[in-house]
């Protein structure tokens, strides 16, 4: 990636491999660690390896893509994993993250300390006693619907009735944090002067927060997207805690029915060439959020 | 920064699914002294018959080999999960243990796969295997005619009812169902007449795994008729089977009626363990479809104490569907213990499996977990006789009872039954729809070896 400095090309050639020396141990543990297990997936991928029932392994080509293209359960598994990541992580996280940023700004110094202190503790809970709360919040005999109760409302087992809404709730109630800390940072960056001139010239309100606030965080809503939508669409441990990804498949995001797939039913090679595309999914998220970035800029 | 973006957020991605897929725990190649011995702890903590027997198996074999060593590996897990873990466990040396407990309907599976070894060398040697009978022998038989693992019981099913439920409802004490009809007639006339009890229980859905699909569905599929999941004969599947309709009919009429459990406990993962210890002893369950086994959760050393249950249930056999021969049904199955391909101590493993087999040993460790017996010697022991009230009863059942097809691609079969099974539960689908979708996956489960039997 470096393409070479000046300098470097006057003392000759001889210097650059001494000044990789340092680099080579981690970047042998890296190949060693990170590349290799890739590469070994991306091999799996393409054969019919299981975990039982069969002793060889064959290169079956493109055959689990094919599969997983045709499975009705892939597509559901797809569907859900937008309406997921749509859900939690583009309107939920995301938006509240950004309004609680902006009112922490206004708000006085106890309240800004006692909400951070909520909404991060949220994020830095274990994803596992994060699902179990949850589930305990929905639960039949949950905290929801005591709550529901006390206003003579009807409760219902919300896992099992609305279970993706259900899911995607939960990631936002984890998730937020992260949003709100990325622009509780970027609106501290913009200048106090621009602010000021903007209400002299009688912009207030919506306008100020439209015309100017918004566009001065654009790249951190960009980063923000992004990250975000990445790590809603790895999701496993809250939504397998939570409902398995049922009932039936009514909440199977993707990283669900690749577990199901590989390590319930032992088609490694089937659930690898699912991880694969749940890959190209996240590219194709990221790929837009970058172009929405560079359009505007 | 942006040209690299996406290759960057590529890589990153790429490690979070690489990493989940290539966790595995690592170990240390075992010392030729030590027997590592694999094996499933109750997801109960109160449940620990197991643990508590091979604690003393091993403090005994210790004693008798001086100088060697019994490390026991208890996975906790739903069996499952435990299934899974311990296949990843036998695809390295580094992590295979010497012995390892294994369901029979996973058995082949995993011969197939060459994780285990063939013990017939041992077992040529071993006076003790006269005593098996021949069917727990062909439970652990692979194809190539070798036998891969040692059984250490069986178990049958059939209905468990609470006769002051019945007595409530103006139900017979001896009640003795002749077709699905009866069955249902009982838990619909128990829910008109005592409300606020779960009527009648047959396991169903995913997360039950192997529970809801053997003691639920296919207590119902054997009894509509001859080989109705696959036809030895033709050596393939059964697709568009009428029977796989009707047993899932069965399920939805038992849910859509709301005689089972509420569907969303019916399909929580730990229903078996709920059964046994809650809705049973605390009568809140009528009629139970269920095993040999449940005993074990009341008797005096059990995890829920309940000396009341020998007077307060009674059992019946499940009828067939139409109440045609032989007018029951049950569905056996067991665990045997087996040694892995990649164990580097299996003949150390095969003196424990010898001392686990020691006939005194065989009937305590059926008594303690309420097997039934799979060798003619402990099965005429008194100790073994008088362990249970219902014991009779159940070996009795093992006449009419069916095996489940002992092949390779069971378990993802069987994986495919439970999806259907809580489709027709959570109504997402009809018994008509689910059965198309079951023979579409077990077309490319089997690579189309199948028999349509559709019209």
């Amino acid at each position: 990636m470096n393409t070479g400095g000046g300098a470097d090309t006057a003392t000759g050639g001889r210097r650059r491999p001494v000044r990789w020396l340092p680099l080579a141990p981690a970047t042998l543990l890296l190949l060693l660690f990170l590349a290799g297990p890739i590469c070994y997936c991306v091999y799996i991928a393409f054969t019919n390896m299981q975990l039982t029932g069969s002793s060889h392994t064959d290169f079956v080509g493109l055959a689990n893509f094919r599969r997983a293209l045709s499975d009705e359960r892939f597509r559901n598994a797809v569907w859900l994993t937008l309406v997921f990541t749509f859900v939690s992580s583009v309107v939920g996280q995301n938006t509240l993250g950004l309004a609680l940023a902006g009112l922490m700004r206004r708000a006085s110094r106890t309240v800004r300390t006692l909400t951070g202190a909520l909404v991060i503790t949220a994020w830095v809970l274990p994803e596992i006693v994060a699902a179990f709360l949850l589930y305990a919040f929905f639960r039949r005999e949950g905290t929801l619907n005591a709550v529901l109760d006390l206003f003579h409302l009807p409760g219902q087992n919300w896992l099992f009735t609305l279970p993706i809404l259900a899911v995607s709730f939960a990631n936002v109630w984890r998730g937020t944090a992260f949003s709100m800390l990325i622009y509780s940072a970027a609106l501290a960056e913009i200048p106090e002067e621009i602010t000021e001139a903007a209400e002299v010239d009688g912009a207030s309100g919506w306008r100020a927060v439209w015309h100017i606030t918004l566009p001065m965080i654009r790249r951190s809503i960009g980063t923000n997207l992004m990250l975000n939508t990445l790590q809603t669409l790895s999701v496993f441990g809250l939504i397998w805690a939570m409902t398995r990804g049922g009932p039936g498949d009514r909440s199977q995001t993707l990283p669900v029915f690749m577990y199901d797939q590989a390590f319930t039913k032992s088609l490694i090679g089937y659930g690898t060439a699912v991880a694969l595309l749940l890959l190209l999914v996240g590219s194709l998220f990221s790929v837009v959020y970058l172009r929405l970035m560079k359009v505007e800029v | 920064m942006r040209p690299t973006a996406p290759l960057i957020l590529a890589a990153a991605a790429t490690v979070l699914v690489a990493g989940s897929l290539t966790a595995c725990g690592s170990g240390s190649r075992s010392d030729p002294d030590t027997v590592r011995v694999v094996y499933n702890r109750s997801t109960d903590n109160n449940v620990r018959f197991k643990d508590q027997f091979l604690e003393s198996m091993k403090k005994e074999f210790e004693k008798a080999h001086p100088g060697k060593k019994i490390q026991l590996v208890p996975i906790q897990a739903p069996d499952d999960d435990y299934a899974t873990k311990a296949q990843q466990m036998m695809r390295s040396p580094r992590t295979a243990p010497d012995l390892v407990y294994e369901d029979t309907f996973r058995i082949n599976s995993d011969i197939e796969a060459g994780y285990l070894r063939p013990l017939d060398a041992y077992l040529a040697k071993w006076p003790a295997w006269s005593h098996f009978v021949d069917t727990a022998k062909a439970a652990a038989k692979a194809g190539d005619g070798k036998t891969y693992g040692v059984p250490d019981g069986t178990d049958t099913r059939g209905l468990w009812f609470n006769k002051r439920l019945f007595a409530k409802a103006g139900l017979p004490a001896d009640w003795h169902p002749r077709t699905w009809a009866d069955v249902l007639d009982a838990a619909r006339t128990i829910k008109k007449k005592v409300p606020g009890v779960i009527p009648l229980n047959v396991f169903t859905g995913k997360a039950p795994g192997e529970v809801a699909v053997m003691q639920g569905f296919e207590m119902l599929l054997y009894g509509t008729g001859d080989n109705p999941l696959y036809d030895p004969a033709a050596k393939k599947w059964v697709a568009g089977g009428k029977g796989f309709k009707d047993a899932l009919d069965f399920v939805r009429t038992v849910y859509g009626e709301k005689l089972g459990p509420d569907p969303s406990d019916a399909l929580d993962a730990n229903i078996n363990t709920t059964v046994g210890t809650e809705l049973l002893p605390e009568s809140k369950l009528a009629i139970d479809l269920d095993g040999s086994w449940l005993g074990q959760f009341w008797l005096a050393k059990g995890t829920r104490k309940w000396p009341e249950w020998s007077t307060t249930l009674g059992q019946a056999p499940m009828p067939t569907q139409r109440g045609q021969a032989p007018g029951q049904v049950s569905m056996s199955g067991g665990w045997t213990w087996a040694i892995p391909q990649k164990s580097g101590n299996a003949a150390l493993a095969w003196e424990f499996i010898q001392q686990l087999q020691q006939k005194e040993n065989a009937v305590r460790w059926d008594v303690a977990d309420a097997q039934i017996a799979v060798r003619d010697d402990v099965a005429a022991d008194p100790a073994y006789l008088n362990s249970m009230p219902g014991i009779k009863f159940f070996t009795s059942l093992v006449k009419n009872t069916h095996y489940r097809p002992a092949l390779p691609v069971y378990p993802q079969v069987s994986s495919a039954i439970g999806e259907a099974l809580e489709s027709v539960t959570s109504g997402d689908s009809t018994p008509a729809g689910a059965a198309k979708s079951y023979d579409d996956q077990l077309k490319s489960i089997t690579g189309g070896a199948v028999v349509d039997r559709t019209g």
